[in-house]
C-alpha cells in the first residue's frame, strides 16, 4: 500500500488559513484530508505498542508518525498518544490507523465495548477507595 | 513466535468514566481534583467528513474548530488505569460522546442547582442510551440548598438514578462521586 506521503507539494506551498480552523489545517494535511480512520475510529483507551517491525523499503513516515511510533515503544493508550503529540484526537486516530495497517504498531489490549464485568467494576472501585 | 510472549512491560487495563454537564457546572474542576490532568483536543465536525477527502480545499472549507476536552488519568493499583473524559453536554457535542460512551464504566452528570437546565441535554443523552450515570450536584456557596428529592423531581429522574452532593474542588468528594457511579453500575448490571 501507499505509505509515502507527498507532503512537499501543494499542502506545503499553499497557506491553509481559516480564522476558525487555522491551526488544524496542517494536521489534516498530514492525514491527506482524511478525518476518519478506516474501519472505525480507535477507542481512546485502546492500548497500542510498537511491533518492532521494520518500515517497508521505500516507505516514509511523517515526523508525527515517527513520534507516535517512538512513544509506542511502551504500551500506550490512544488518548495518551494524542495528548503527548499535541494533535487533535481525530488526526491521531488516522495516523495510528496507518501505522497499524503498516504493521508497525499493534493493539496490545482492546478497549472494552460492552458493559463491564462486575469483577472489574469492583476492582476499580476498591482501588479508588484505597487511594 | 507470538507477541503474547513478549516480556516488555505488560499493558495495563484502561477504563473510561465520562464527566458531563453544561458549561460552568464544574467538569474541569472535578477532573482536575481527582486525576492527573492532561491536555487533549478534538475537532468539532469530525463526524461529517467521508473516509477520504482528496481535495484539501474541501477540508479548508469545512471550518473546523478545536474543542478542548477534559482529560484526566488516575493510575490505580493492580495494573488498572482509569481515564476521565469531560466534554460539554450540548447536543452538538454528542458525536464525541458516542465514542467515549462505548465500553465506559458510566458517566457523572454534574449539575449546578442555579442552572439546572444546563445539564438537561447530558441527562437525556445517557438516559436514551441506558448508560449508567449518577447526578453529582456541585455545591456552589451562593446556591440555595435543595433536598435530593427536590432535585430529583426538577430533573425528572428515574428513581434508581443516584443523586450525590459534591464539592468538585475536593478530591475526596470527587472520588466519592466516582465510587457512587461504580456502585450504581454494579447494581444496574445485576438487574439486567
Ligand atoms: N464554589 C464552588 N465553585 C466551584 C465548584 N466547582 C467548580 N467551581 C467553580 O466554578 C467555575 C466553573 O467550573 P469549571 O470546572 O470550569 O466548569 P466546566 O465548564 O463544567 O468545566 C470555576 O470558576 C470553578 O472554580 C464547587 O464545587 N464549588
Ligand atoms: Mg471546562
Amino acid at each position: 500500500m501507499d505509505t509515502g506521503r507527498d507532503r512537499g507539494g501543494d499542502a506545503r506551498r499553499e497557506r491553509w488559513v481559516d480564522e476558525a480552523a487555522g491551526p488544524l489545517v496542517r494536521p489534516y494535511a498530514l492525514t491527506r484530508g482524511r478525518t476518519r480512520a478506516r474501519g472505525g475510529a480507535l477507542d481512546l483507551v485502546t492500548i497500542l505498542r510498537a511491533t518492532g517491525a521494520r518500515l517497508p523499503d521505500g516507505a516514509r513516515l511523517a515526523s508525527e508518525q515517527r513520534r507516535l511510533l517512538a512513544l509506542c515503544a511502551r504500551p500506550c493508550t490512544v488518548a495518551d498518544l494524542a495528548s503527548d503529540v499535541a494533535l487533535p484526537l481525530g488526526v491521531v486516530q488516522v495516523l495510528i490507523g496507518d501505522l497499524l495497517d503498516q504493521g508497525l504498531v499493534e493493539v496490545a489490549r482492546r478497549a472494552p465495548t460492552d458493559r463491564l464485568d462486575p469483577a472489574i467494576l469492583r476492582k476499580i472501585r476498591d482501588e479508588l477507595r484505597a487511594l | 513466535m507470538t507477541n503474547s510472549a513478549r516480556s516488555d512491560g505488560a499493558a495495563p487495563a484502561a477504563y473510561k468514566i465520562l464527566v458531563a454537564g453544561g458549561f460552568g457546572v464544574g467538569k474541569t474542576t472535578l477532573v482536575g481534583s481527582v486525576s492527573e490532568i492532561r491536555p487533549l483536543s478534538t475537532e468539532e465536525d469530525l463526524s461529517e467528513a467521508g473516509a477520504a477527502v482528496d481535495d484539501l480545499r474541501a477540508i479548508e472549507a469545512k471550518r473546523r474548530t478545536t474543542v478542548a476536552m477534559d482529560f484526566g488519568r488516575i493510575t490505580l493499583g493492580g495494573g488498572v488505569v482509569l481515564y476521565l473524559f469531560g466534554t460539554p453536554g450540548q447536543e452538538r457535542f454528542w458525536f464525541m460522546w458516542e465514542q467515549l460512551a462505548r465500553g465506559a464504566v458510566g458517566a457523572v452528570v454534574l449539575v449546578d442547582t442555579r442552572r439546572l437546565t444546563a445539564s438537561f441535554a447530558s441527562i437525556d443523552y445517557f438516559e436514551q442510551r441506558s448508560a449508567p450515570f449518577v447526578i453529582a450536584v456541585n455545591q456552589f456557596e451562593d446556591a440555595a440548598s435543595y433536598t435530593e428529592d427536590e432535585i430529583r423531581v426538577a430533573l425528572d429522574l428515574d428513581p434508581h438514578v443516584p443523586v450525590v452532593l459534591c464539592d468538585a474542588r475536593r478530591p475526596d468528594s470527587a472520588r466519592t462521586v466516582l465510587v457512587a457511579l461504580i456502585d450504581h453500575a454494579l447494581r444496574v448490571g445485576e438487574s439486567v
